[in-house]
């Protein structure tokens, strides 16, 4: 469901013409950076989508005998105080870790896209109300707040996720404000509404698709908040549960052993990096690609 | 020519402020006349002058605040200042519909071009996409672009400003409006298009039997066009005339350095000249003269023309004039 509703937002509307797609492809391949990150996130998706063919067994059965291995052929990143398998738990931990990143993202979108829409547009008291809520959720770190929602709300998968998303929300408003703010002085709008067009379908159909660019880029940014945000709430222990593998619960759990056994915490650490890198550079090199070429 | 008794279009009294922080804008500051079924009546003036204001104003098409829209537009009887959104929506496109200045920024990047034009007979004849979407080709096919099947199908980056304006016509003809606000539409566009889309224009303005009032500063367009001149200076009517007797006989000095202004290539008393033109700028809204508006840029400027403001004279139907000189 998620998935399906961030997919249906997020394709960009543009005059995406075969030429015009290839270029921008060229343009994003050119950049090396963003090429790796692009990599690298079909990588974890692919691990993510593979996860069973890829570790067999169950990644969260506990074999004590083995606790605490360091590296060996059998089990490639060592072992967990437990005895599970650390590269197996990372494989399954990335379906966590993608799952929550589409979620926030979706939860992100699906509010903070309509709000920014609509404040940016109406202006007035409208903008003054949405933009004064939004000044107080900004005020908070974005941590902090994700934090404090899930106090409120409670540990699991499903809060992690609608706390994050919900402290992503803001960000979402003020991008498309701002954006909507620019574009809604365009002479097309205006054509617009000469021809007796419907305020929501100028907002759906004429604005939405031109404000598209950013709001993708800062989703992939966004994503790579989502993860960092998800493995610091697990680190904290209020995030996912054990003994579901996720990277920062694992991280959390290693803690204990920093010294006696580095490896355990060192590979979470590892993937949660690199996940969050490769978002990073992805948004980054969208935004380079799409930008300056925005208004051929 | 035989014009029905009443009015398509009448506009009294119409005031447009802006409400800024520097203070109070006066763009249009009490212009009234009428436009006629059928008809084209241009709107002329400086740049500034009001005109455009006046085109959005009829359609409500300015934020309001910081505009304020004072006065009374009768459409068909009905003030239009006395609809609420949903019913000047109804009126946008369908009724009166509006063709901008700049066709390379008028059409959304991101939407085909059929799709804009097909969206307000969606909107207006309740058409269903399909039918909505041949009805756009139809019109495409209309404003004679070549090859409307395919074209519809294009985004507008692969349109040149002429065929531009052409998809603008196409979508503010595309409900048969009784009226058509045209903000000089043609100015962005370079002159053989020009002609092209005139004589469009006038075409279509028989076929559908609408009445056009054609906002310009270029005379040569309404010379060809127009039936009826309204001028405006400052916010507000100096002159309105038939279009021959205007060229004819103009009575307001401002008028007069218009069309004094206009180079005749070869008529003998301009030979050698050097070009007529009218000194000074347009004044700020915010700071209009008093008296007369005109008085420091006229070159019959009296004393009474400083501290009285001239009455508008009705000298007969249709023409009347704004100057002391007349009174």
């Amino acid at each position: 469901m998620t998935e399906i509703k961030e997919d249906n937002v997020c394709q960009p509307r543009e005059p995406l013409s075969a030429s015009r797609f290839r270029r921008n492809w060229a343009k994003l391949r050119r950049n090396k950076a963003a090429l790796v990150g692009a990599v690298l996130i079909l990588m974890y998706v692919l691990s993510a989508l593979l996860a069973p063919v890829l570790f067999t067994g169950n990644p969260s059965a506990p074999n004590l005998i083995n606790s605490l291995e360091t590296p060996t052929l059998k089990n490639p990143l060592g072992t967990d105080e437990l005895g599970r398998s650390i590269l197996g738990r990372i494989i399954y931990g990335s379906r966590i870790s993608l799952l929550i990143a589409v979620g926030v993202v979706s939860v992100g979108i699906v509010l903070g896209i309509p709000l920014g829409l609509v404040s940016g547009y109406y202006g007035g008291k409208i903008d003054f109300s949405i933009q004064r809520v939004t000044d107080t959720l900004l005020a908070f770190p974005g941590f902090l707040l994700a934090l404090a929602l899930v106090a409120v709300l409670g540990v699991g998968f499903k809060n992690t996720v609608i706390s994050i998303g919900i402290s992503m929300v803001p960000m979402y408003i003020r991008l498309v404000r701002g954006c909507v703010l620019s574009v809604r002085e365009e002479d097309y709008v205006e054509a617009a509404r000469a021809v007796g067009t419907r305020d929501v379908i100028i907002l759906i159909r004429h604005i939405l698709p031109n404000v598209m660019v950013p709001i993708t880029v800062q989703t992939s940014l966004s994503m790579g908040m989502a993860i960092l945000f998800a493995a610091g709430l697990g680190f904290l222990g209020i995030g996912v549960q054990p003994p579901t593998p996720e990277w920062g619960t694992m991280l959390g759990s290693a803690r204990s052993y920093l010294f006696h056994a580095p490896h355990v915490a060192t590979f979470p650490g590892i993937a949660i990096f690199l996940a969050v890198l490769s978002f990073n550079l992805l948004g980054d090199g969208l935004r380079d690609a799409l930008d300056p070429r925005f208004k051929i | 020519m035989s014009e029905p008794a009443t009015p398509l279009l009448e506009i009294k009294d119409l005031h447009t402020r802006f409400h800024t922080l520097d203070g109070t804008v006066n763009a249009v500051d009490g212009v009234d006349f009428d436009v006629y079924q059928g008809e084209t009546l241009g709107l002329v003036g400086e740049s500034g002058c009001g005109k455009s204001v006046t085109a959005l104003s009829i359609l409500q098409l300015l934020r309001c605040p910081p505009a304020e829209i004072q006065g009374r537009i009768l459409f068909e009887g009905n003030n239009l200042l006395d609809l609420d959104r949903e019913g000047i929506r109804k009126i946008r496109g369908n009724e009166i519909s509006m063709i901008f200045q700049e066709p390379m920024t008028s059409l959304n990047p991101v939407l085909r071009i059929g799709e804009q034009i097909a969206e307000a007979a969606k909107i207006h004849k309740r058409m269903t996409r399909q039918e909505a979407w041949r009805w756009a080709v139809e019109m495409l096919r209309m404003v004679q672009i070549p090859g409307p099947g395919s074209r519809s199908k294009q985004y507008p980056h692969k349109f040149s400003g002429g065929m531009r304006q052409r998809a603008m016509i196409a979508m503010a003809l595309s409900c048969n409006p009784r009226l058509i606000l045209a903000d000089e539409p043609s100015t962005a566009l370079d002159v053989t298009i020009q002609a092209q889309i005139m004589s469009l224009m006038q075409k279509l303005k028989e076929e559908f039997n609408s009445a056009i009032v054609l906002i310009t500063h270029d005379l040569g367009i309404i010379a060809e066009m127009v039936s009826r001149v309204v001028v405006m200076y400052a916010g507000k009517v100096v002159e309105e005339a038939p279009v021959k007797e205007l060229f004819k006989d103009p009575r307001h000095p401002y008028t007069q350095g218009l069309l004094g202004s206009i180079p005749v290539i070869g008529r003998k008393e301009q030979t050698g000249r050097r070009l007529q033109e009218i000194p000074g700028i347009v004044p700020s809204p915010m700071e209009t003269p008093l008296g007369c508006r005109f008085h420091p840029r006229c070159h019959k400027v009296m004393n009474r023309c400083q501290e009285q403001e001239p009455p508008m004279i009705h000298l007969a139907e249709h023409r009347r004039v704004s100057c002391l000189l007349e009174a």
